[in-house]
């Protein structure tokens, strides 16, 4: 039984990440925007466990659990700045959010 | 084509489509249901690169706590569609190459940088030592025993500040 070659899990965590980086830049709603963040780290997890599989060392597994971790704590952090910016601006859309745009 | 392949590439499929949908979806519960669907089938690719403990814990953390934080967040705030801006023509015709162009430089930087060039050319997978997840744990709680206590603080100021950052204007 062969083993999928480590290069085809890298190709899928860059298309992930472009995909991510895509949705940044074109999504208008604040929400989608931070899923997208998710997304991007959730490639960049994909490449993290690839490396560690590929050298067949775990400290790549430590780094994905403190990602994830990490990402736990921005997400309580954005999604209350989300409700507070809501309250303010009775608004999602990301265009609202002028104030210190040049 | 054996099974790990078969396997791959359907979650391959679905975690691109995953993507895809992300970005067409217009109404934002929409993309947390697509952003699910890819780290389902994350977590069916680190099972089949050997991090069962990794997946557990994409699938119990980060759909299970995570994922429904943002959908709690959507349907706490009643978010509807999003308004629609015109599309300009800079953003079609330069931003879509852009985006490719950054997805071809990412996977080339991938290939080419020392740790990539040296298993493009490797054996592939190796074969997958049966304890991960207890020689996980030992390096966890020995050698990354301190930042794994710097993020419980971390843990502790974020709630800290999610709960000032929510509360109502008195």
């Amino acid at each position: 039984m062969t083993a999928v070659p480590i290069s085809y899990y890298l190709v899928l965590s860059a298309i992930l990440f472009g995909l991510g980086v895509v949705a940044v830049v074109f999504k208008r709603n604040i929400i989608t925007i931070f899923i997208s963040i998710e997304l991007m780290l959730n490639a960049v997890n994909l490449a993290f466990v690839t490396f560690a599989r590929a050298h067949n060392q775990l400290d790549g597994l430590v780094f994905v659990f403190f990602v994830i971790v990490v990402a736990a704590a921005e997400a309580a952090v954005g999604l209350a700045i989300v409700i507070s910016l809501v309250q303010n601006r009775e608004s999602l859309n990301i265009e609202r959010v002028n104030l210190l745009k040049f | 084509m054996s099974l790990p392949f078969v396997v791959f590439f359907a979650c391959a499929i679905l975690a691109v489509a995953g993507g895809i949908l992300l970005i067409l979806a217009r109404e934002p519960i929409h993309s947390a249901l697509s952003v699910i669907l890819v780290m389902m089938s994350l977590a069916i690719l680190f099972l089949l690169l050997g991090a069962e403990f990794i997946a557990a814990v994409q699938i119990i953390v980060y759909a299970g706590a995570i994922m429904v934080l943002f959908v709690f967040v959507i349907m706490l705030l009643n978010a509807g569609s999003e308004e629609r801006t015109n599309f300009s023509h800079i953003a079609k015709f330069v931003g879509v190459p852009l985006g490719f162009f950054l997805l071809l430089l990412t996977a080339h930087w991938l290939f080419h940088s020392p740790a990539g060039a040296s298993i493009a050319n490797g054996p592939g997978s190796v074969d997958v030592p049966d304890t991960t997840t207890r020689a996980l744990s030992m390096l966890l709680f020995r050698q990354y025993l301190f930042p794994f206590e710097a993020t419980s603080i971390l843990i502790l100021i974020a709630v800290l500040g999610a709960l000032i950052l929510a509360r109502k204007e008195q």
